[in-house]
C-alpha cells in the first residue's frame, strides 16, 4: 500500500468559524501531525476556488487522503467527496471534520474552540489510515409513487406526478379526498369559491388513469429503502362494492340511523350510517359506519338500505383488506387538524352556546352546510354582532408556541362573509398582531377596514355569559384589554367565533414513526434542512408538503406540493439510485456460527448458512446499523464506513492531548 | 484544554452520537447558537445500536473521563429498534464496566432527537458537570500494560 498522504483543509466559514477557532494555530499544528502532507485553510471551502483546491493538490501533491474541517458532513459531504471523486479520489477516503455546529458555533471561549477543533480533527486524521475505497451500491428505482393524504397537497402532487406518466397511489384514510378545503366556502384573499378550484382537481385526480386511488385506507407497514419501499395498505371495510356502487345516495334516504353527527359538517348537520360524507365527494361511493349500523352491530334492522340499493352494491360481508405496494418514492401530504379550543376552559368552548370554531363557522357560511349559508344562532336568529377571537391555542406559551400563519387571513375573511350576508350586524375582530403576510394580504385587510369591521388590538381574556347590565343581558361577552385604546373592554356578542390554530395530528408522530422519519419540537413533520430542503426528511426517497410540515395556506400549500413532486420525479425518474455503502459483512473464517446476530438484525438482513455452518449478511438487505457488529461477541460481523478500526482510531485521535 | 473548572479539573469526554438523531440534534444545538462546555468530542455511527462494550472500554482506556453514548427515542431508530438493542445492552455494559470499578454515572445513555438542539446541549453540560464532581478517571495511565483487553486499533486488511 502506498503511504498515506493527508491533506487537511481548514474552512473559515467567513467568520463562523474563524471567528471562534484560531484558525492559523490549528493549521500549523496540523501540517506536523502524522501522514499529514499538506495543511491549507481558506475562506469558503464549499466555494468553486476551495474545490479546486482539493482538486489540485489531488491530482498534482499526490494527496491519497483528505479532512475537510469545516460545517456539519450532513451540509457538505457530499460536495466535498463529489470533488474528491472528480479529481480522481474515492469519496470515501474524504472524511469531514465539523468544527462548525459542533464547535465553533457552541463554545463561548476562543481558546478552548480552538483545542476543542484540534480534538476534532485530530480524531479524523487518525481515522483516515483505515478508511477503505468504498463504492456506492447502485439499486434498481421502482418508478412508482406513494402520496399519503388527499388534501389539497396530496391531489396537486399526485396530479404532477401521474401528468409525467408516473404510476401513483394516493392513500386518503377518509371515505374521500378534499382534506379541509372542501369544507370552505369561500378562500382568502381572492374570495374565490373553494368548491369551485377544488373539485374540478379532485375529480380529475379521481379519473386519472395514472392515479390510484385508495381511500378510506391507511398504510400500515413501510420497508424498504430509497427507491425501493415496501408499503402495506389497509383498506377499510365500507361493507358497499366500490366497483357497483353509482354513488345514487338512495340508501342514504331509507338508512333508519339518521342522527349520526356528520365529520364534514363538524356535528352541525347529520347524516345516516350509511353516508357519504358530501355530495362532490371524490370517489363518490357511499360507506356504512360500522359503529352506527344497526346490522353490524348485531341488532335487528329491516335493512331498507339493502332494499333501496338498485345495483345491490351493499355487503355486510366485506372486511378488511390489505394491499402491498412497491414504490420508489413516497410524499407525505397529511395535513393538520383544529386545534380544539374545548382546551382553553376561559373560552367557553363546548359550555356556552354559540361559541363556535373556526371550522364551524366555514359549514355554516358554507352555502351546502348546513344552514344552507345562513349565518345564524343556534336559535336560528341571525347575530347582532360577533367577535372573532385571533389566536386561540397559538402563539401561546401554554399550549402552542407556533404562529398559525393562517388564522388572522381566515378571520378576516370571515368578516367580510358576515358584512356581506348581515351589513347590519357589528363585527369585532379581537388579534395580537394582523399578520397579513402573502400577496394581497394586505390589500385586504385595508379592504375590510372599509367594509367597518371593528379591529381591536388585544387578546381576548375570557367569554363569558355573566351580565353586568342590562343590554348585555342573555348575550355573550368578551373581555379583553385594548392595547390601543389602553382600557379594558367587555364586547357584546351573539356569536364568537374562536380562531383556533392548526394543529400536528394527534397521529403524526405514530405516523413519523411507522414511516420512518422524526417530528420537530412543534409536533409537525421535520424537514431535512429548513431551509434548503424543506419538503425532504431525514429519509431519502420521503418528501412532505403542505401543513403536516408546518401551518401554511393554500398558494404555500400547492407551491410545496409541487415541490415534493418534483423531488420525487428526480428520483423516479432514473433507472438506478445509489445508496450508501456503509454495510456490514461477516468474514466465514472468522464466524463461529452462534446464531446470536441473526435474529438481532432488525431488517432480518442475516440468514444461516447451514451448509457452512456461518452467519451470512444479504447485501441487499442490510441497511447498515451496526446491531449486528455489537451483537456478536467477538465482532466478526464488520461493518462499511464503521469498522471498529476506524472507530477506534478515532477515539485515539479525540484522546492524544 | 483549559482549567478553568471549580476543581481545576476538566473532563475530557467522547460521545457517540447516532447519526440520524443525536448527530442532527447536535447540529441543532449549533446551527441555534446554544451554548455548552467544550469537553466532549462527538463521533458519529449510523445508530446507537453500533456501539458495544469494547467501545466504551477504548475511549476510558484513551483518557475519557466518561462516555455518552445518544441515540434516537424509543420508536424513532432509524432501524427499526436498534436503539432498543442499545438500551438492552446498556445495563450489562454498567455492571461490567462497575466490576471493573469504573463509578457509576460515567457512562451516560440519552435519546435526543434531530428536533432537541435544547436537550443536546443540556444533556452535554449536565454531563460534563457530573464528571467534573467525580474527578478524573486516569485509566489511561492505570492500563498502559494493556492489561484490560480493550482492543487497540489494528490497521488490518478487510476484506471487502
Ligand atoms: C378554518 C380555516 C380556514 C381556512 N381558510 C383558508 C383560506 O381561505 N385560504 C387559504 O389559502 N387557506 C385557508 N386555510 C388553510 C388551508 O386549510 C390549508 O392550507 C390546506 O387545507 C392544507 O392542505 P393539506 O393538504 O396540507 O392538509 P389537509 O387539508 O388537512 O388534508 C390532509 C388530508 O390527509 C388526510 N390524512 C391525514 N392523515 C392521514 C393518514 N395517516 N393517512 C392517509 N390520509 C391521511 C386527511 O384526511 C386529509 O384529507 C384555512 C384553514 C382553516 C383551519
Ligand atoms: S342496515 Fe340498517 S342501519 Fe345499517 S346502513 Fe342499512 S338501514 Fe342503515
Ligand atoms: S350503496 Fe347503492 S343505494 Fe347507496 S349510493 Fe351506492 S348504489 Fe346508491
Ligand atoms: S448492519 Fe447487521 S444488523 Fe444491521 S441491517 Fe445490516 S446485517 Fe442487519
Ligand atoms: S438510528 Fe438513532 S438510535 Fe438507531
Amino acid at each position: 500500500m502506498a503511504e498515506d498522504r493527508i491533506a487537511v483543509y481548514f474552512c473559515h466559514c467567513g467568520s463562523n468559524i474563524a471567528g471562534k477557532v484560531d484558525v492559523d494555530k490549528v493549521v500549523a499544528w496540523a501540517a506536523e501531525q502524522p501522514n499529514v502532507a499538506i495543511a491549507r485553510e481558506y475562506k469558503y471551502m464549499c466555494s468553486d476556488p476551495g474545490q479546486d483546491l482539493i482538486k489540485e493538490d489531488i491530482q498534482q501533491h499526490g494527496i491519497n487522503r483528505v479532512v475537510v474541517a469545516a460545517c456539519s458532513p450532513t451540509m457538505h459531504e457530499p460536495t466535498f467527496r463529489k470533488a474528491a471523486a472528480a479529481a480522481g479520489l474515492n469519496p470515501y477516503l474524504l472524511q469531514m471534520a465539523n468544527v462548525r455546529e459542533h464547535c465553533s458555533w457552541v463554545t463561548v471561549d476562543k481558546g478552548e474552540a480552538t483545542e476543542k477543533a484540534k480534538r476534532i480533527l485530530n480524531a479524523q486524521i487518525h481515522r483516515l489510515p483505515f478508511n477503505e475505497a468504498l463504492d456506492p451500491i447502485e439499486v434498481p428505482v421502482n418508478p412508482a409513487v406513494l402520496v399519503v393524504g388527499g388534501g389539497i397537497a396530496g391531489i396537486e402532487a399526485a396530479l404532477k406526478l401521474a401528468a409525467t406518466g408516473k404510476k401513483v397511489y394516493l392513500v386518503e384514510k377518509n371515505p374521500s379526498i378534499g382534506g379541509h378545503m372542501a369544507m370552505f366556502d369561500k378562500t382568502f384573499p381572492t374570495l374565490d369559491c373553494a368548491a369551485c378550484i377544488l373539485t374540478p382537481k379532485m375529480s380529475a385526480a379521481g379519473k386519472d388513469p395514472n392515479i390510484e386511488l385508495m381511500a378510506y385506507s391507511e398504510v400500515v407497514e413501510v420497508d424498504g429503502y430509497v427507491g425501493n419501499f415496501k408499503v402495506k395498505v389497509k383498506k377499510k371495510a365500507r361493507f358497499v362494492n366500490t366497483d357497483t356502487c353509482t354513488g345514487c345516495a338512495a340508501c342514504l334516504e331509507t338508512c333508519v340511523v339518521r342522527k349520526v353527527p356528520s365529520e364534514f359538517d363538524q356535528g352541525l348537520g347529520k347524516r345516516s350510517a350509511i353516508y357519504i360524507p358530501f355530495p362532490q365527494a371524490v370517489p363518490l361511493r357511499a360507506t356504512i359506519d360500522a359503529e352506527k349500523c344497526l346490522t353490524l352491530k348485531g341488532k335487528k334492522c329491516k335493512q331498507p338500505c339493502v332494499t333501496s340499493c338498485g345495483p345491490g352494491a351493499i355487503d355486510f360481508e366485506q372486511k378488511d383488506e390489505l394491499v402491498e405496494l412497491e414504490v420508489g418514492a413516497i410524499i407525505m401530504a397529511t395535513g393538520f387538524e383544529l386545534w380544539d379550543p374545548g382546551q382553553d376552559a376561559r373560552y367557553g368552548y363546548g359550555r356556552l352556546d354559540n361559541v363556535i370554531t373556526s371550522l364551524e363557522f366555514e359549514r355554516i357560511s358554507n352555502a351546502s352546510g348546513p344552514t344552507n349559508g345562513e349565518i345564524v344562532c343556534k336559535n336560528g336568529e341571525p347575530p347582532k354582532s360577533v367577535a372573532i377571537l385571533h389566536c386561540i391555542g397559538s402563539r401561546d406559551l401554554n399550549y402552542q408556541e407556533h404562529c398559525s400563519r393562517v388564522c388572522c387571513m381566515y378571520s378576516l375573511k370571515f368578516s367580510h362573509l358576515i358584512k356581506e350576508h348581515l351589513p347590519d350586524t357589528e363585527v369585532y375582530e379581537l388579534y395580537i398582531d394582523m399578520r397579513c403576510f402573502g400577496k394581497g394580504y394586505e390589500e385586504f385587510y385595508r379592504r375590510l377596514m372599509d367594509e367597518g369591521v371593528h379591529m381591536v388590538r388585544g387578546r381576548a381574556a375570557e367569554v363569558t355569559d355573566l351580565a353586568m347590565s342590562p343590554e348585555e343581558e342573555g348575550r355573550l361577552i368578551v373581555k379583553t384589554e385594548d392595547t390601543l385604546l389602553g382600557i379594558v373592554r367587555r364586547i357584546p356578542a351573539d356569536m364568537v367565533i374562536l380562531s383556533s390554530g392548526l394543529a400536528p395530528a394527534k397521529d403524526a408522530k405514530a405516523v413519523s414513526q411507522t414511516f420512518g422519519f422524526g417530528c420537530s419540537g412543534d409536533g409537525f413533520f421535520l424537514e431535512r434542512h429548513p431551509k434548503l430542503e424543506p419538503v425532504s426528511t431525514i429519509t431519502d426517497g420521503i418528501f412532505i408538503a403542505g401543513c403536516c410540515q408546518y401551518p401554511k395556506d393554500i398558494p404555500d400549500t400547492v407551491a410545496q406540493a409541487g415541490a415534493a413532486a418534483a423531488g420525487a420525479l428526480a428520483l423516479v425518474d432514473n433507472p438506478t439510485v445509489k445508496v450508501e455503502p456503509t454495510i456490514s459483512y461477516i468474514d466465514p473464517e472468522k464466524c463461529a456460527g452462534c446464531h446470536i446476530c441473526v435474529g438481532l438484525c432488525p431488517h432480518v438482513a442475516i440468514r444461516y448458512n447451514e451448509e457452512l455452518k456461518v452467519a451470512e449478511v444479504i447485501t441487499a438487505a442490510c441497511k447498515g446499523c451496526g446491531v449486528c457488529v455489537a451483537a456478536c461477541g467477538s465482532n466478526v460481523p464488520q461493518q462499511h464506513g464503521y469498522l471498529d478500526n476506524q472507530i477506534f482510531a478515532e477515539i485515539e485521535g479525540a484522546m492524544a492531548f | 484544554m483549559s482549567t478553568n473548572g471549580s476543581n481545576g479539573f476538566e473532563p475530557r469526554l467522547i460521545g457517540f452520537l447516532c447519526r440520524w438523531c443525536s448527530y442532527n440534534g447536535a447540529d441543532l444545538a449549533g446551527t441555534s447558537r446554544l451554548k455548552y462546555p467544550p469537553n466532549m468530542v462527538p463521533i458519529k455511527t449510523n445508530c446507537s445500536g453500533r456501539i458495544d462494550a469494547t467501545h466504551i472500554l477504548k475511549a476510558l482506556k484513551e483518557g475519557a473521563d466518561g462516555v455518552l453514548i445518544a441515540g434516537c427515542h424509543p420508536g424513532d431508530c432509524h432501524y427499526i429498534n436498534g436503539n432498543y438493542r442499545t438500551a438492552g445492552r446498556f445495563p450489562l455494559t454498567q455492571k461490567l464496566l462497575e466490576q471493573l470499578g469504573l463509578e457509576h454515572g460515567r457512562v451516560r445513555l440519552e435519546w435526543v432527537s434531530a428536533a432537541e438542539g435544547d436537550k443536546f446541549a443540556r444533556v452535554v453540560t449536565e454531563f460534563t458537570e457530573q464528571i467534573r464532581a467525580l474527578g478524573p478517571l486516569g485509566w489511561s495511565a492505570q492500563f498502559v500494560d494493556e492489561s484490560v483487553a480493550a482492543p487497540a486499533a489494528e490497521k488490518e486488511a478487510v476484506p471487502a
